[in-house]
């Protein structure tokens, strides 16, 4: 039964996906807006109705998104951009009201979670579904406006949208080779297991040195998690949340300090005409080292 | 030859780090991950589609999107700058601090503004500068040094607030890696034990930004030692 609710909201994402797809094939001013049209359509079908293709089918539509990427077929194209003089005119007549449906999505999504049987995935989509509503509700707007409107936010992820999912496959496929297990013999060489304190700071340093190699915690995660953090700390006794939580936060640590992190760490130098190129990462760095640090002593106390 | 299976995390390491296509980059090393274990080709692709298949919950944050798109063109960020711009005649640090709280509180609930380009140029950076301004000249190095911190504010309170909201794509991300490790764990135990840390970055990065307005004080003395 929880499942076939949760295959409702994975449709629903299919639908969004849909959108995203029609409204990419419109964009005829953008060069690549067929190919970027038929990467969300291939989505909006493994959403829709992945589950009546063998796996065989999916992991051969997967390659093909793969494709459409490396040959810069998919680009975010020319999106509608917000009347900036409605929504000056919005804000002054709904002031702090506007944040209410977004404080109705994290409320419901955690009192759903907390206080029913769903779970934490079906408590998301209805979360989100409430909070559409309302938002809809408090703005009056015309259902084409909010066609309109989630299009151009699944357009505007690009790429980007999907790494999340495709780093957990790769999670998989690392899992189903035994990349973890053999990485964590070859360290296993060098460091002794069974030592709690010694098996956190390697997981938290080698998140940290990881994802400054990367410039992707989330890259890093899965492959760190697998073979650092569940032979080393997991596998000795620790919770296996408090592990994920900060061993993902150590992460982020990295990225505070990497130039790879071009997003977060390039972007600002160029928008403000900075001189020094690391002008914000040395304004992070003793942050984050010593957040490194104390992360180490919070996962060791914590989930132990 | 067991080390050849390893050939995907360097084609991740590598890939990343030459900033190549990170889309193809991932999937390449997913194929030949899964080829160099021995894999046929036929297994390999069921265990790709598998794998996307098994972690669609991941994906779930977008159910949220449509929803930030209405209150985006009703006004959420011109609602927000109305707020910040509330605080006159504060010093840079405090400012920064104010910022922060903002960007911790929204992405509790799920806004994932795209802070560098919205708020700091903009916004912060802009009001930092003029509030530091109002007794001396600001120079060169000063200007650059708020910038930096600005940026900076931004990505702390962006980075350790956003795992507090159950639907963010780190906080799904982990639930399904380690669903798919053998340790089943749920999103709201994660963004609870994600409070922690958020509170230590809070406090550590406070005082960091207080003593900002010190340092940005103690340049001034060293301008106007210069000068004579």
């Amino acid at each position: 039964m929880l499942k076939q609710i949760l295959d409702i909201f994975y449709a629903l994402i299919g639908v969004l996906m849909l959108l995203a797809g029609i409204e990419s094939l419109r964009d005829k001013a953008s060069k690549t807006h067929i190919g970027t049209g038929i990467f969300w359509l291939i989505l909006a079908a493994i959403f829709l109705i992945g589950n009546y293709l063998p796996n065989e089918i999916i992991g051969i539509l997967i390659v093909i998104i793969g494709l459409l990427s490396l040959f810069k077929q998919v680009k975010v194209g020319n999106l509608a951009q917000i009347d900036t003089k409605i929504a000056e005119t919005a804000a002054k007549k709904y002031r702090g009201w506007i944040f209410l449906p977004s404080i109705i999505l994290a409320l419901s999504s955690i009192l759903i979670a907390q206080f029913t049987k769903l779970g934490g995935q079906i408590a998301i989509g209805i979360a989100s579904v409430l909070a559409l509503l309302s938002a809809v509700v408090l703005t009056k707007e015309k259902p084409k406006d909010t066609y309109h409107d989630s299009a151009r936010m699944i357009q505007a992820l690009g790429t980007a949208g999907i790494l999340p999912q495709l780093l957990s496959m790769l999670g998989v496929m690392f899992t189903a080779s035994g990349v973890g297990v053999l990485i964590s013999k070859t360290i296993s060489h060098v460091f002794p297991t069974g030592n709690h304190l010694l098996g956190v700071a390697l997981y938290c340093i080698a998140m940290f040195i990881f994802t400054a190699i990367m410039g992707n915690a989330f890259a890093a995660f899965s492959v760190i998690t697998a073979g650092i953090g569940i032979p080393f700390v997991i596998a000795q006794g620790a919770n296996p949340v408090v592990v994920a939580a900060i061993g993902m936060t150590a992460g982020y640590c990295g990225t505070l300090i990497t130039p790879m992190a071009a997003n977060f760490n390039a972007l600002p130098v160029a928008l403000m005409d900075m001189t020094d190129e690391l002008g914000v990462i040395k304004q992070q760095a003793p942050i984050a080292i010593i957040l490194l640090i104390v992360q180490i002593g919070l996962m060791y106390f914590l989930a132990f | 030859m067991e080390y050849v299976k390893l050939i995907g995390v360097l084609i991740i390491v590598l890939g990343f780090a030459f900033k190549l296509d990170t889309l193809a980059v991932v999937i390449i090393a997913a194929i030949t991950t899964g080829l160099a274990s021995g894999m046929s080709i036929t297994h390999m692709l069921t265990m790709l589609g598998k794998g996307f298949m098994d972690n669609r919950m991941v994906s779930l944050f977008c159910l949220a999107l449509p929803m930030i798109g209405v209150v985006e063109r009703f006004g959420l960020r011109e609602a927000a700058i109305n707020i910040i711009k509330k605080f006159k005649n504060i010093t840079p640090g405090k400012l920064q601090n104010y910022y922060l709280i903002l960007r911790d509180v929204t992405g509790m609930c799920g806004i994932n503004i795209q802070g560098q380009v919205q708020f700091v140029r903009p916004l912060i950076s802009p009001m930092a500068q003029a509030a530091a301004s109002v007794k001396h000249k600001l120079n060169k190095d000063q200007i650059e040094l708020i910038k930096g911190r600005s940026a900076a504010t931004d990505n702390f309170g962006n980075f350790f607030g956003q795992n507090l909201f159950i639907a963010s794509s780190g906080v799904l991300l982990m639930a399904s890696t380690m669903k798919s490790l053998g340790h089943a764990i749920k999103p709201t135990s994660i963004s609870l034990w994600s409070i922690p840390v958020c509170l230590v970055t809070l406090v550590i990065v406070w005082l960091y930004n207080m003593h900002f307005d010190k340092k940005l004080k103690s340049m001034n003395d060293d301008t106007i030692k210069e000068d004579k």
